[in-house]
């Protein structure tokens, strides 16, 4: 069972709580860009094996989406933040580099 | 290869049957190779053993990181059915299927395919319009299957509760030539074949890297060190994103975990497999008595093979309301896999942005059914370069909007 800290009301919400919105930050293009922007929107997604940033809903609780950091490969949670951010604040970078120093950064 | 037969037994039995012959070899993996498989998992070993058969491409490696058949294909719920929506997932679906009626005496080895016959209840108004549908469409295609009335869904599967007060069985799809089979033998039938036409299954090597030069593939880096090949065959189900991110491209797929349980064995009781795809649920009686029963996929990315707890609770309390008799059932084991989804729930059998780099993934919850025909297609694929069964599922279709929606069709998709 997952158990992550919702940003907004605080709370340590159980996953039962709360619903996955997959990968988090992404570039939504819209008419009139590429076919090839288009379709990494819509659909390509990093999916990695080891650490994955998401969107996660609080919905059985305060409703907002917010953001998460977590590793795919032993669901070891890094931390959450709101969803006005447009990348991982500092201190969650922080923390995955501490216990995943190879890992590769965050890109857009 | 020693074949299997009554007469094999006998002559083994005069030795105490200590002197069987090994299944599969187990060589060294070496320098080169035509074609090397990453993943021998159904899919893997069934597209070698194709490459050979109806290809000759027998110089072929394949090359597994754990133990042949342990992934996906040693970890699902043998649904065998072909009762699709769209017309190229009838074609590759029934192909399998009918491949499946005949693999035992091709392959001299006992897959216990059942053709038990399987019924995909309608639940709600919604469903009985959609089933139709697919019967209609269905009949198009030439897959045999029929939509039956309450009566007949009792008479097939008595155990079942027709009047459940939420989700009354208003009818059902029924595939009478669906069924299941041993999904072990499966993979274990292939990988002696393979290994009989002296192709190499290299197990516990794992694939570190894809090597490229002029984005040609010339060969994979393995814990066993460098192997080169001309052509390179994908084949690992949840861990298609981590060798693609290593050819250097991404693909439209997310893993997500599955979870299936089985039973405490009770005496034969249901003699088809039974999906209620509303409530996510499906169930089947194995040989040994025990209750098969899988249920919907986990929301969020996962390696773990370790899946959410309250959907194993959820798939319970769907299935209890349908087959009362079950809920006093004791549980024995659940586990899970790690299973490739796409957005139309529907397999990406391709070419990739990497010359001589195949892949076949995002069968999801649903590729043991497709094994043969899959292989069959894959190997034509890497062969000619072209196939009219697997070319429908081609990655680029994402980009085209050109989609195989099956998610609409079935809800779940086994
Ligand atoms: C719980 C559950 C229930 C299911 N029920 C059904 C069902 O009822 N009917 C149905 O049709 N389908 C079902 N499925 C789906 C089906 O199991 C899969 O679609 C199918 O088995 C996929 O086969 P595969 O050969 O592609 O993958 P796998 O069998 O998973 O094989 C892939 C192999 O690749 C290997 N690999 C991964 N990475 C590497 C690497 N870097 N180097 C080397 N090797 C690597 C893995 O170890 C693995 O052995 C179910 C799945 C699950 C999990
Ligand atoms: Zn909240």
């Amino acid at each position: 069972m997952l158990i992550l800290r919702c940003p907004y009301c605080g709370i340590c919400a159980d996953e039962t709580e709360l619903t996955p919105g997959g990968e988090a930050h992404l570039t939504r293009f819209g008419p009139g860009s590429t076919d090839e922007d288009f379709e990494a929107y819509l659909f390509l997604r990093q999916n990695p094996k080891g650490v994955h940033i998401e969107r996660w809903c609080h919905t059985c609780g305060c409703g907002k989406w917010f953001h998460a950091v977590r590793c795919t490969a032993t669901l070891e949670i890094f931390g959450t933040y709101s969803a006005q951010n447009l990348r991982p604040p500092p201190d969650i970078i922080e923390a995955i580099k501490i216990r995943r120093p190879d890992w590769g950064g965050f890109h857009k | 290869m020693k074949r299997y037969s009554a007469f094999a037994i006998a002559r083994e039995a005069i030795s105490r049957h200590q002197n069987w012959e090994r299944v599969w070899a187990a060589p060294e993996p070496g320098k080169e190779y035509d074609v090397i498989i990453a993943g021998a998992g159904g899919h893997g070993l069934a597209t070698a053993y194709y490459l050979g058969k109806n290809h000759d491409i027998k110089r072929v490696a394949i090359i597994e990181k754990g133990w042949l058949g342990g992934g996906n294909t040693g970890r699902n719920t043998t649904i065998i059915r072909s009762n699709y929506l769209q017309d190229p997932s009838a074609a590759i679906y029934e192909k399998s299927r009918s491949l499946y009626e005949t693999i035992s005496q091709e392959l001299n080895y006992n897959v216990m395919f059942s053709p038990r016959g399987v019924m995909m209840l309608a639940q709600t108004e919604h469903e009985i319009r959609g089933y139709r549908r697919t019967a209609h469409a269905n009949f198009c295609q030439n897959v045999e299957t029929e939509f039956i009335g309450p009566k007949r869904v009792k008479e097939l599967c008595p155990i079942i509760n027709i009047a459940g007060p939420r989700y009354p069985v208003l009818g059902a799809l029924w595939q009478p030539r669906g069924g299941t089979a041993r999904h072990d033998a499966v993979a274990w039938g292939y990988a002696r074949a393979c290994s009989a036409m002296g192709m190499h299954i290299i197990q516990k090597c794992e694939i570190t890297g894809i090597c490229r030069e002029g984005g040609i593939v010339t060969g994979v880096d393995t814990t066993k060190g460098r192997i080169r090949c001309n052509r390179l065959g994908i084949m690992v189900a949840g861990h298609s994103g981590v060798l693609a991110d290593m050819a250097g491209f991404r693909l439209p797929i997310e893993s997500v975990a599955l979870q299936a349980m089985i039973s405490e064995p009770i005496k034969p009781c249901m003699d088809v497999v039974v999906m209620a795809n509303t409530v996510h649920g499906y169930m089947s009686q194995s040989d040994k008595g025990e209750m098969v029963i899988g249920g919907g996929a986990d929301g969020f990315n996962n390696y773990t093979q370790r899946g959410s707890f309250h959907h194993l609770e959820e798939t319970v309390r769907a299935l209890i309301e349908t087959f009362p008799m079950i809920s006093r059932l004791k549980m024995l084991r659940h586990w899970g896999g790690i299973v490739d989804m796409t957005g139309d729930r529907s397999p990406i059998i391709s070419k990739t942005p990497v010359d001589g780099v195949f892949i076949n993934c995002g069968w999801g919850t649903g590729g043991f059914k497709a094994i043969p025909g899959s292989g069959w297609a894959m190997a034509e694929l890497m062969a000619k370069g072209t196939s009219c069964l697997a070319d429908p599922f081609s990655l680029d279709r994402f980009r085209e909007g050109r989609f195989i929606d099956e998610s609409v069709a079935a809800g779940v998709a086994h």
